[in-house]
Parts: structure tokens; sequence; C-alpha cells
């Protein structure tokens, strides 16, 4: 079990502000006023500190959603549907500042790359930015040919499962490379699962069209 | 005790009482259902007859009377160019779009009609869908008033989940129109999940398949708890019974022509064969074949239809849906296998073929212990009660369809992707292409195709005021974000300058916010009056909201004032509760300045004794536990 703030939480961080409704001070994470309830603005904090579990690349999905369903209950719009506008717009700011921490960790492409960001490390997941991986382009442009020439489908699940063999085996080698704060290992790897993902999916639409009765 | 957190819910909002019950409607294509929540347990409306189905069908007579329903329905023979039917086919659609399905929709279009929205003529008059389906909305809320004896205000309304923003902004100016708040648009599978979750405390994956008159829902969600999280979302919002009936019809017609020795088709017997097509497809859910007449000015044919020939006709459809199963099921990457039940909804579910297909998909028989018809109403009113007295429920939506923005060449770059949880806000950078490039073009379109063209086509919008700079070095950022009810908002904003601009997306073919302030004016004489009558409850929630707050700080640091400066408190208290107890908003709005300055000096000591509260960043179950004993 994480628990971020085992330590004195004014120690911890924040500094206090005014809290919109009743004026009192309120540390600068808090969610609720601790004097008249009122929710507070998401305040800026980091994805892990937010869903309240530890700084890692291995995260336990059940944990994590635990978390983020917890969360969530207590700050979802639907929870302040009849109260006043203020309160509203602000339980839908926590509500999307949980969704996007949630939809980081969760997904081990994003979340490496995330945890490289918070470590100075940029690696672009979105675009399509080049490879200068010799190794890396060779095994892609193989998988391709292998999957182009795959004639039944049993041919095409064989590619489907060694590129999701590969993919669990790069997460295990980022883990290891961000244990060890190998950044420069992690970022390449990073890059390498985002590629790796691709293969996978390419392998699985294959396989998805020749399973298919018709669309 | 460090961790003192209230429950939002925990202070009921006040005098909600005032406001009669917040009903859920199912404001379907061919059906519309209304359910109530009566402590707890939803009661759907049901007329004399016992039927809670009412047909999503307007009459308009020449002297201005409107019928909805069972009466209007009847009249769809006689009266056809009086009568409107499936008008949910046509919400947030544009001229453009409805081109394409000319003549294979049952309504007289006016083509004539400048701006986007589509016209349709019907008895004498020409109207929007959004109008049409105000009607619609009026009068289920005029029943459910009559059998409630009790004004209706508030309502949840729901929606298919594959919507986009145009159609879920029409249904919201729609309620509007009838006089109604709409607390939250809801997705029709999700409703139907919170009906049977609630119902059975099921946890684990499920998948729910709506197959109504012309739509098709296919939702998995994730249930845990009393959390119903949607992990993924499709369909297609031109699919369904009515697909079934034209196929028949087709089939029928030509039997028709071979038998009388006819080269043509008239539109009476088009329509007579699309009727009988219906009641021969809906007989077959129970029976194995039977014959049919068609009989025209006098010509009969008859028409024999087991059900291998009425699978055969309708198979394409059905397959149709299956294969986009399978692709949501690959998007919430869940083997059909792991689906732990499957949720059918909507009349089309009835249909055997349809029933043997998914439960092929799935492996495994299909729930409908709640009836298809009503469970989705029954999903709605759990909402609304859920929104209004509170609940331990929770649901988590998604988009249905990634939104993007048109970039060089036609190109549509996603800023949101399908299948992102709501509420969200995502920003995308962008930049100028020609040196001192002043003025920015922003057009929003939503769907999954690549090129602009394949896509539906939002809003758009111009960033202007960029200052001159060289092309390229410009950042302009554009954010979008979806709220709960999966509406869009837009806004750009140059980040070199600070220059913004914000929009609410209104698609470009949807009413103007002139248009409908004039519907609203025309449709109720009483206006004014009501938003004054909104804007003094309001002012009422909030002052009372304030002196809630007030209090719970007085009840923590009342040793920070003399009895003085606590009495001129106190006394502009009272000032303010003799405000809110009459009627005049400005003097609410007086009396809460007066005691908010009478407190300046109290919140300012306050602030300097720098109480610590709660943080962010707690793991859940304590924060639970904090709040399951303070
Ligand atoms: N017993 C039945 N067998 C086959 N189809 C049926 C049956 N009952 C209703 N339907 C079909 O269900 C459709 C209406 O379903 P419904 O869920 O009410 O639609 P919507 O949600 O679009 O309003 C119509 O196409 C109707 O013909
Ligand atoms: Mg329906
Ligand atoms: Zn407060």
């Amino acid at each position: 079990m994480n628990m971020v703030s085992e330590t004195n939480p004014v120690a911890a961080g924040a500094a206090l502000h005014p809290c919109w409704s009743c004026k009192g001070p309120v540390a600068n994470r808090a969610l609720f006023c601790s004097v008249c309830g009122a929710v507070q603005g998401p305040g800026a904090v980091d994805h892990f500190t937010r869903l309240g579990i530890a700084e890692t690349f291995e995260v336990d999905l059940r944990e994590l959603e635990r978390q983020y369903f917890g969360f969530q209950r207590r700050l979802h719009p639907d929870r302040f549907a009849s109260r006043t506008p203020r309160e509203r717009a602000l339980s839908q700011q926590q509500a999307v500042a949980l969704n996007e921490a949630y939809e980081t960790l969760r997904d081990p492409l994003k979340r490496a790359a995330y945890l490289l960001r918070r470590r100075g490390r940029t690696v672009d997941i979105d675009g399509a930015a080049t490879v200068n991986d010799p190794a890396l382009l060779m095994e892609a442009m193989e998988m391709r040919e292998a999957l182009a020439d795959a004639e039944s489908p049993a041919d095409v699940s064989k590619i489907a499962a060694k590129a999701d063999a590969e993919v669990l085996a790069c997460q295990c080698a980022i883990s290891g490379a961000l244990g060890a704060d190998d950044l420069d290992r992690a970022a390449n790897l990073t890059t390498r699962l985002k590629y790796l993902y691709k293969l996978a999916d390419e392998a699985r639409a294959r396989k998805a069209k020749m399973t298919r009765p018709m669309l | 005790m460090l961790l003192q957190l209230h429950e939002p819910g925990e202070t009921p909002a006040p005098h909600e009482d005032e406001r009669g019950p917040a009903v859920g409607i199912d404001l379907g294509t061919t059906n519309s259902v209304v359910a109530v929540p009566v402590d707890g347990l939803p009661r759907v409306l049901r007329d004399d007859k016992g039927s809670g189905l009412v047909p999503s069908v307007v009459a308009y007579d020449e002297d201005g009377t409107v019928l909805v329903g069972t009466e209007a329905r009847k009249l769809l023979l006689d009266r056809p160019e009086a009568v409107v039917s499936s008008v949910k086919r046509l919400m947030g659609r544009g001229g453009g779009d409805v081109k394409a399905l000319a003549g294979t929709l049952p309504f007289d279009l006016d083509t004539e009609a400048e701006g986007g929205m589509v016209r349709l003529k019907v008895g004498g008059r020409t109207l929007t869908p959004v109008e049409i389906s105000a009607d619609i909305l009026r009068e289920l809320k005029a029943r459910t008033e009559a059998q409630l004896d009790a004004k209706v205000e508030q309502a949840v309304i729901t929606v298919p989940a594959y919507f986009d923003d145009a159609a879920r902004t029409a249904t919201k100016d729609a309620a509007r129109l009838a006089g109604l708040e709409v607390l939250r648009l809801v997705n029709e599978p999700t409703a139907a999940a919170l009906a049977y979750g609630l119902d059975n405390e099921t946890e684990g994956v499920y998948a729910v398949y709506d197959l109504g008159g012309g739509t098709f829902d296919i939702s998995i969600l994730r249930m845990e708890k009393g959390v119903f999280q949607v992990r993924a979302t499709g369909g297609d919002a031109a699919l369904g019974g009515d697909d079934f009936d034209h196929a028949i019809a087709e089939h029928f017609l030509a039997e028709r022509r071979a038998s009388l020795g006819e080269e043509t088709i008239t539109p009476a017997e088009a329509k007579q064969a699309l009727m009988t097509a219906r009641l021969a497809k809906e007989c077959l859910s129970n029976s194995m074949g039977g014959e049919w007449m068609i009989e025209v000015d006098g010509k009969r044919s008859r028409h024999f239809l087991d059900r291998d020939t009425l699978d055969r006709l309708i198979a394409p459809f059905v397959d149709r849906t299956v294969a986009i199963c399978q692709a949501v099921l690959e998007d919430a990457d869940v083997e059909p296998g792991l689906v732990q039940g499957v949720v059918l909804v909507g009349g089309s579910t009835r249909v055997p073929l349809v029933r043997t297909k998914v439960a092929a998909l799935f492996g495994r028989e299909p729930l409908s212990d709640i009836d298809p018809d009503e469970v989705v109403a029954v999903g709605a009113a759990l909402q609304a009660e859920a929104l209004t007295r509170g609940s331990d429920t929770l649901l988590l939506d998604v988009t249905p369809l990634s939104l993007g923005i048109e970039t060089m060449g036609g190109i549509v770059e996603k800023v949101i992707p399908r299948n992102t949880p709501i509420p969200v806000a995502m920003a995308q950078e962008f930049t100028t292409y020609q040196d001192g490039q002043a003025a920015m073009l922003i057009h929003v379109v939503q769907g999954e195709r690549e090129m602009v063209d394949q896509c539906r086509s939002l809003a758009r919008f111009v960033l202007s005021g960029i200052p001159p700079m060289t092309a390229g070095a410009a950042r302009i950022r554009v954010t979008f974000a979806v709220d709960a009810d999966g509406l869009l908002t837009v806004s750009a904003q140059e980040t070199t300058t600070g220059v913004e601009q914000q929009v609410a997306v209104k698609p470009s073919y949807g009413l103007s916010e002139d248009e409908m302030a004039r519907m609203l004016r025309d449709s109720m004489e009483h206006a004014k009056e009501d938003m004054e009558v909104r804007l003094l409850t309001e002012a009422r929630v909030e002052a009372r909201r304030s002196i809630l707050a007030l209090q719970s700080a007085l009840g923590v640091d009342s040793d920070l004032l003399s009895a003085e400066e606590r009495q001129v408190i106190d006394e502009a208290v009272s000032g303010a509760e003799r405000a809110m107890a009459g009627d005049d908003r400005a003097a609410i709005q007086d009396a809460m300045e007066r005691l908010e300055a009478a407190t300046k000096p109290f919140a300012e000591r306050r602030m300097d004794r720098g109480i610590r509260s709660a943080l962010a960043g707690v793991n859940v179950e304590r924060l639970e536990g904090s709040l399951g004993d303070d």
C-alpha cells in the first residue's frame, strides 16, 4: 500500500490559500475545505500524487483503478449536479485532472514517457518522430514483411503472439532501466515500445480482417 | 483528527423539493418512455392500457392542434402529409447529410430553406427536428405532470452513445424548448447498464447491445462496486429495425410487381408495404411463418414469409452489428469470452436471428429480464435520482467518436481520440504556415477518418489578431474540452502573445442562438418570468451555501472574534436570511455583499492562523475512512 502523505501533510507540501467559499486557509493540495467542506480546484500535482500511488513504472493496475474510482466517487460532476455553478465547475476540473492522470498511468507507453519527462527527458510517443536505431528499423521491416506474407489466420496469430511477447519483454526492460536510472536506455526502449505497439496493432488488425465475416 | 473531509453530498441542496421530481426520459426514434424515481425504485409511466411506450410520432393539424403518440400514429395512413415519425434520425443533421438519405426517409423536406438545419414540411408548416422533438417532450412532460400531480422541470434524457456533438446539442435544445432543464444527457447503453447493475449487484465486464428502430449502440462496461466504467463504445446512428422493414418491404413489392404484372409502385403502395413488412417482422419473432396481404386501390397481392426468408433478408444488417461489436471489443481490449453478461436493449433485439448471432459472438445467452423497451428509461430515472438526491453509484462514460481539427491538405489531426473518459480537456499546438499570417481558421471535426471531408464538420471559427511573425513561429494552442454530457467546447490561444478566443461548439448547421431565442419566446409565454424564477432560486441556493460555509468557519474559529465583531456578523446573517425569505433577487445580492464585507476581518485572521487542511494525494482508503468516521 502506498502512502504518499505518510509524512506531516503541511511539511509535505503545499502552501495555504484561502478557501473560495469560507475564506479560511486550505492546503493547496486539499480536495475539500476542512472547515466548510467546499470542493477545491485540482491544483498542480503530478499524476502519481493525484491518484495517491507510488511513483514507479511498476504500477499495480488494480490499485490504480481502485484509487481512480475512489477519487471519482468523491469528485465527479455527477456528485455536484444540484450544487452551485462554481462547485460544479471545480468538480469538473477535478474529474478532468483525474481522467488525465488515469489515462497516462494506465498505459505503459504513456507512463514510461511521463516518468521520463519528469526526469527531464522528452520522448515523442504521439508524432512520427524519425527513428535512428537501425536494429529497431530492421526488426520492424522484417515483421511487416512477415505480416504481408502471412497467408492463414494461424500465421498471423503467430506473428501477433510474437509481437505481444516483445511488448512484454520491452516493458520489463524499461522497468529495469528506469530503476537503474539509466535514462538513455529507458528513452530508447520507450521509442522501441511505441513501434512494437504499432506492430502488435497491425498484426491484430490483420487477424481480425481474416477471421471476421464481413464489415 | 488530521483528515477531516466532508462528503460533498452531505449537506443536501436546500429547497430542492420546490422543484418537483426529476424524471428519466428515453426519447427514442420509434417510442419514448418516461420513468419516475419513487423511493429509489423507478416507476415507468403507463397509459390506461398499461403501455409505457409512447410512439415518437407527432401530427400537426391545420387548426394548430398538435397530437403526440398513439393518436398521431393512427393518422399516419390517412393524413401522411401531416404526420412526422422517426424525427430522431434527423437530429443535428444538415441539409447535405440528408440529401444522401433522400428517398429512404419518410419526410417531406424543405430543400429551399436557407441556413444549414434541415426543415420538414408538415401539416402546412415548416419545422426543424428540434421543434418536433420539443413537441414530443412537451407532451411527455404534460402527461407526467398530470399523473404525478406535480410540476416536472428537470430530466435526465438519454441519447444513443454514438450520437455526435451536433445531435446531442440538438437534443438539449429540444428539451429547453419544452421547458425542461437537462440534468444530464446519458448514453442509452450506459443507462441500461445502470438499471441492470443495481438490480443484480453485478461485477465484471458487461456488454450492452442496443438495437432499436433507427440506431444501433454497443458498449463494453466494467462494473465494480457501484462504479459503471464504460471501456469502449461504438455503433451506427442509422442502423436498426427500420432497415429490416425496408428489406422486407422491397421483397414484398418485388413479389407484388410480379403477381400484378405492373412496372411501377405508387408511394401509397410503398407506405402500405412498409407497414405490412413491420407487422410481418414482429409476428415472426414468435412464429415460424405467415401470410400477409397488401391492398391498395382495390388491387390485392398475397405474400408468404417464413423465418428462413426473413433471416436471409435481414442477415446483412445483423452481421453489420456483429462486426461493430467485434471492433468495439478490440477497442476495449476484451476477448468476447471474457464478457460476463450481455444485456439486450431495444425492440429489435426480440428478433430471433439477432439473439442467435449475439449469443454466438459472446458464447452465452444474453440477459433480458428487464423489459428491453423500458430498461433505458429506468436507468435514466435512477440517474435523475442520483443527481438530485445523491447516490452510491457512479457512471464514468467516454467519447464515442474522435474529435479533431483540420490541418494542411485537409488532413485531420486528432485532438481527443474516441473512447477517452469524460469529462476531458486536451490541447494541441499548431502554427502558422505563412509569414505575417494574422488569422487562422480553426475547423473542428468529429469522426474516425483521416480526411476532413469524410468526417462530420462541427464548427469553424477564426482566431484573429495573431501578431506578425515568420511562418512557423506562432504557437497556437487549441484546447478541446468535453463535459460530462459529452458536449464539446473549443478554445484557441496564441501562446506567445495571449490572444484568446473561445467558442462553444454550436454545430454550423444547428440552430443559431438567435433562432433558439425566438423559438423560446414563441413557445413559452412565460419565458421571462421562468427565467427570473430560476435566477431567484439560484441566488437563494448560493446565499444559503455561503451562510452554511460561514457557520462552519464560526464553529471552528469563533475565538478570533470579539463579542461586538460577532454581533455585527450575526446581524448581517439575519439580514441575509430575511432577504432570502423574500422574492427580491437584488435585495438578496445586496445583503450578501454586506455579509461579505462584515466577515472580511474574520477571514483575514483565519488565514493568518494557518489552519492545516487535508491534502490531495492521500490513499483513497484513508480518504474513505476519514469520511466514514467524521
Ligand atoms: N416483437 C418484435 N419483433 C421484432 N421487432 C420488434 C418487435 N417489437 C418491436 N420491434 C421493433 O423494434 C423497433 C423499435 O424499438 P425501440 O427500442 O422502441 O426503438 P427506439 O429506441 O429506436 O425508439 C422497431 O423497428 C420495431 O419494429
Ligand atoms: Mg431506444
Ligand atoms: Zn471553506
